[in-house]
């Protein structure tokens, strides 16, 4: 078997830059919803709590087409974001990474909050005792001992972004270079008479990256774990 | 001066705390039984919780006035808190904890010494451990010097010794001697057991069920039998002061020297010229009105009754003023009236030199001193 092809390359490139620009942008977002979730006493929680979970259980393509209509060049919000901050979502690679953002949103959001139910809330109180405030409690202690939640939120944000399908083609569709990650190269392979050795290829590559990034999740995870309990 | 001003009143459930006293030793203990309210005192102190209604002022400081809506948050207030359960921060090694307290305190403030602190507590060998390595004695002591380092007004030790053994406890006792003696920090130490206080502390301020029984310096308010048999504790007795005069290795006993008298009690290994806390308990001592004589016991304190108080069911407490120092002797009422016990009576007490439990026995000062 041959290696990739420069389109395939272009496809690989751009699975990674989406995963990673997603899991990035949802990280802060995601460390904030964690805590108001667990920690947060107001009213709408509820709420929040569902609308959190949302893309877990409703069809992709649903989740596409409200994407579709609030962030596309006429949705109220696209439209906003492209007058004041000049950025468009629909049919470039930003509208995919925003996509895999929020299908991914609550894996890692529900990994962080696990995180932050296990922490013994008695050492932030013995920390204000030695004088740190609030955000310094914060920082110094919480932070540190959440850690192990955040990095195996971020793989799995990571690995949702590498996979999703449903919601990117219908929010940007799958234009090469642009916007045809691997999942939707591989199903433009699949709609071609002879696209079963490149379907096979990139397959191939889809499985070594989900395999890398548990195996680096898994070797961070320990070292902190070490750090931070041991 | 004052060190602590405290009136405070919170409700919890069904649980009312009403308390009001003030401290100015070195050592204050907060006694009770469980559910007494030392906890939620201790608390309100140190910022972990807002009282109802009420007023905490500590060295002139006031940190809580409901009235006048002044609540300082814990992190301002300069208060050192140790916890039961030590609560070292997992993510750190000793040092590191033992040094997080100076984060947060400015430069000009930095009083206590890190070498001191590490020498006063005996941790040296322990700094680049990780808490998770350490014994129960071991982490309470790092807990300790953490809050010194933070350079606290008044140090919190909230039954800093509840959840170790008996040998953890005897480990870690001589240190807090040193720290109330030489530490330069008041503390306030919560406790419900009675060889505790009767060894660490100068003032000792009685709880039950949310009220103040009793407060006042160590010596005076544990020789009251009653308010501790109020409090549901029954363990009371006299605190006097003594000094190590000799040792009898032929019989392995040490001789003692307090103004009642000397006493005999089973080898210490003190050496002579330390100075001791003894406590003695009042089931375990005796009246007479003379001198006995064919007697087995080997401590006769001479002295004048001063007053007779009633106690719980057909006991008496006969307080004693033996050369200067108060003892309390627990008796019947039929012993009472066959006697003639009444105040100005010359009588002698009597006092087991077995009775001596080595538990009650505290260093009050470093032998150097």
């Amino acid at each position: 078997m041959e290696g990739l092809s420069p389109e395939e390359w272009t496809a690989v490139r751009l699975s990674l830059k989406v995963a990673f620009a997603a899991m990035t942008a949802s990280l802060i977002p995601g460390v904030a919803v964690a805590f108001l979730l667990e920690r947060g006493r107001f009213w709408g929680r509820q709420a929040l709590d569902v609308l959190v979970h949302l893309p877990l259980v409703l069809p992709p393509v649903v989740v596409g087409w409200f994407l579709l209509v609030g962030f596309g060049r006429r949705g109220p919000i696209g439209a906003f974001m492209e007058e004041y901050f000049g950025i468009v979502f629909s049919f470039r690679w930003t509208g995919a990474a925003l996509a895999c953002a929020i299908m991914g949103f609550p894996l890692l959001v529900r990994a962080i909050r696990l995180s932050i139910a296990s922490v013994d809330r008695k050492l932030e109180d013995a920390a204000g005792t030695l004088g740190a405030r609030p955000l310094w409690v914060f920082s110094v202690v919480t932070l540190p001992l959440i850690l192990p939640g955040i990095i195996a939120g971020m793989v799995l944000s990571f690995a949702k972004a590498m996979g999703e399908f449903g919601a990117t083609i219908t929010f940007v569709s799958s234009i090469p270079g642009e916007t045809q990650t691997i999942p939707s190269a591989i199903y433009a392979y699949t709609q071609v008479p002879g696209g079963d050795a490149g379907a096979m290829r990139l397959t191939l590559v889809s499985v070594a990256i989900s395999i890398g990034a548990l195996w680096l999740s898994e070797w961070l995870a320990r070292r902190v774990r070490r750090r931070v309990h041991a | 001066m004052t060190i602590l001003d405290v009136d405070v009143r919170h409700e919890q459930g069904s649980f009312a705390l009403q308390a009001r006293f003030q401290s100015d030793g070195r050592l204050t203990a907060l006694f009770g039984p469980s559910g007494s309210g030392k906890t939620t005192i201790v608390n309100a102190i140190g910022g972990l919780l807002r009282p109802d209604h009420g007023r905490i002022t500590v060295k002139g400081r006031t940190l809580v006035d409901t009235k006048k809506g002044v609540f300082v948050p814990k992190h301002r207030r300069r208060i050192g808190t140790v916890f039961q359960e030590g609560r070292l921060f997992p993510h750190l090694n000793v040092r590191h904890n033992l040094l997080f307290g100076r984060w947060f305190t400015p430069e000009g403030g930095r009083k206590a010494s890190f070498d001191h602190v590490v020498d006063l507590l005996g941790i040296a060998h322990l700094l680049d451990r990780r808490p998770s390595t350490l014994s129960g004695g071991e982490k309470q002591r790092v807990a300790i010097g953490r809050a010194l380092l933070a350079d606290p007004q008044l140090l919190l030790m909230d039954e800093p010794l509840a959840s170790l053994d008996e040998a953890r406890k005897a480990e870690i006792f001589p240190y807090l001697e040193r720290l109330r003696d030489e530490g330069g920090v008041p503390i306030v130490l919560v406790s419900h057991s009675v060889s505790e206080i009767a060894r660490l502390a100068t003032f000792v301020v009685v709880l039950s069920e949310g009220q103040v029984m009793a407060s006042g310096p160590a010596a005076e308010v544990l020789r009251h039998t009653n308010v501790f048999a109020q409090a549901g504790l029954t363990e009371a007795g006299a605190l006097i002061e003594a000094r190590v005069c000799g040792h009898d290795d032929a019989y392995g006993l040490t001789v003692l020297e307090a103004r009642a008298g000397a006493l005999t009690v089973p080898r210490l290994r003190h050496p002579v010229g330390t100075r001791l806390r003894v406590r003695l308990r009042a089931r375990d001592i005796m009246l007479s009105l003379k001198a006995p004589e064919g007697l087995s016991a080997l401590n006769v304190l001479p002295g004048f009754i001063s007053s007779v108080d009633e106690a719980e069911g057909t006991s008496v407490d006969v307080q004693l003023d033996c050369g200067g120092d108060s003892v309390v002797a627990r008796v019947t009422r039929k012993s009472v009236d066959e006697l003639g016990l009444k105040p100005g009576l010359p009588v002698h007490a009597i006092i087991k030199s077995i009775a001596f439990d080595p538990e009650v026995l505290g260093i009050t000062q470093p032998e150097n001193m």
